[in-house]
């Protein structure tokens, strides 16, 4: 699914936090979003996903303006928040359950994307289980499931493996790579961790608000005449 | 959006407000706590100082507390949509608010259903609390329990909206505390709700015009009256008024940014 942002800026009061932003997204494919804390990564996706209102610029969704048919584009996205957004004592069954109504499913749709969603995500027998029962790596893996239960063509992910151990955070990236592989979805992966991020990937490097690359990893490790993106991401961010 | 995606978002979300509070019924007794107190401790000390006349509606002379019944459940209603509305833009309710808004029906169809959802629990603990006033003396007619359920219903709501325009815009009352010294224990003294108006009356004209001007007031009248099957005009055109308008301020100001469900460093 294509996604346009347009020239978005963004300021708290008097300071800005996103300047001039523009890109669009590859439909079907990985998108990784590096920019070290602070770089205005959760504010983009606070504007694409409308808990932050839009003040210049425009968001296109399927070349549907989140301005003109806000509904429209929400029905498009799947995202999953940077914090935790799960009812901790609720089973992993009724989280989703509650999603899919705040999504106009009936009981009986819902039940039956519920099941496929945690057949898929290898959750079935945790399904009655209430989520303060699971580990970080599976309440993740319990928050995308919910994410794409009422099918949407683009998934946010923001910071998803923050708290996560190294095999989990593995574990999480090679899963979403492969939803977006085998079903066509258009992801967004929010990261500061370098080592989350393929050089074929399409990347997008945000920096004090402003994106200061956008192209396949290997082509702008190319550009700016470094070997690795580590090495690429330090020289354009200057972080470690 | 058709009308049947609007129906079970409703009812997914008065499913998820049950759910939530059978998980957490202790929290939801121990909140009955403070009325019983008021009924069991406070109205025996002031059965005696506070003599209540032949007031509407009331047929006969009448216990206090016959009197303050109502009264109390109009404070469970006032703590619980204060602190309901509290933690949905602050604390415990940021990550289901965060899913609720990423819903595509329209935000103040969500913040309505909720708020309605949440008034609906606290009408579960007011019948609750009515159930054991029947053992104080406090006996309206069998069909006052079914009558008093839509002025319940929109008081609810009516401070539901009240807490959430508060919780939105009000940036000194972030927290409990602040809120229970400056809008609950005001709106709840300054009311009918522990003595008939005309004794306020008597006392100071200021505060009998205050208490008149007070919303909770007619609240707790259009729930005294629909108790004892009795109609209350000016109450019940205060209340629908005041909860249509204060319904509409909250949620088409509504701006999740002035709030912590953002997530990011929030916008002054």
């Amino acid at each position: 699914m294509s996604i346009e942002v347009d020239r978005v800026s963004f300021q708290y009061g008097r300071r800005p936090v996103l300047r001039e932003v523009s890109f669009d997204l590859t439909p079907g494919a990985f998108h990784a979003m590096l920019g070290p804390n602070g770089a205005g990564k959760s504010t983009l996706f606070g504007l694409i996903t409308r808990l932050l209102a839009l003040q210049t610029g425009d968001i296109k969704l399927r070349g549907r303006s989140l301005r003109k048919q806000p509904a429209a584009a929400m029905q498009e996205i799947g995202v999953v928040f940077q914090q935790n957004a799960l009812d901790m004592d609720l089973t992993v069954r009724q989280n989703l359950m509650y999603h899919a109504a705040l999504h106009g499913l009936s009981r009986k749709a819902a039940r039956q994307r519920c099941d496929e969603e945690l057949a898929r995500f290898e959750l079935t027998e945790r399904g009655n289980d209430a989520v303060r029962q699971l580990n970080g790596g599976h309440r993740r893996r319990v928050e995308i499931a919910r994410a794409l239960l009422h099918r949407p063509g683009l998934l946010l992910l923001d910071e998803p493996t923050v708290g996560l151990d190294v095999p989990s955070r593995q574990g999480l990236n090679a899963h979403v790579r492969r939803l977006c592989a085998e079903d066509g979805l258009t992801v967004l992966w929010a990261t500061h961790l370098i080592e989350e991020v393929e050089r074929q990937d399409r990347v997008l490097i945000l920096h004090q608000g402003q994106l200061l690359a956008d192209g396949h990893g290997d082509s702008i490790c190319e550009a700016q005449g470094q070997p690795t993106l580590a090495d690429t991401f330090q020289a354009l961010t200057g972080a470690n | 959006m058709r009308l049947a995606q609007y129906w079970h978002c409703f009812i997914g979300i008065q499913i998820r407000e049950w759910l939530r509070f059978w998980q957490q019924r202790t929290r939801f007794a121990s909140a009955l706590v403070r009325p019983l107190l008021w009924l069991a401790v406070f109205a025996a000390g002031f059965r005696a100082v506070l003599g209540v006349s032949i007031i509407p509606p009331y047929a006969t002379y009448i216990t206090y507390e016959t009197y303050i019944a109502p009264g109390l459940c109009g404070m469970i209603i006032l703590f619980n949509s204060m602190q309901g509305a509290l933690s949905m833009v602050y604390d415990r309710e940021l990550g289901s608010m965060r899913v609720l808004l990423m819903s595509p029906l329209p935000r103040p169809f969500l913040l309505v259903t909720k708020l309605l959802a949440m008034g609906v629990v606290s009408i579960g603990q007011v019948y609750v609390f009515l159930f054991i006033a029947f053992f104080f003396d406090v006996e309206p007619p069998a069909l006052g329990y079914l009558a008093v359920f839509p002025a319940l219903l929109l008081t609810a709501l009516m401070l539901g909206a009240l807490g959430l325009i508060i919780a939105t815009w009000v940036k000194q009352l972030e927290n409990f505390a602040g809120v229970m010294n400056f809008v609950i224990f005001p709106m709840f003294f300054l009311s009918s709700a522990l003595y008939p108006l005309w004794k306020m009356q008597d006392a100071s004209p200021v505060l009998y015009w205050i208490c008149q001007i007070n919303p909770f007031t007619h609240a707790v009248e259009a729930i005294r009256f629909a108790l004892y099957l009795q109609w209350n005009s000016v109450a019940f055109g205060v209340l629908v008024g005041v909860t249509s308008v204060l319904a509409l301020v909250a949620t088409a100001g509504f701006r999740p940014q002035r709030t912590r469900i953002v997530g990011v460093k929030s916008v002054s």
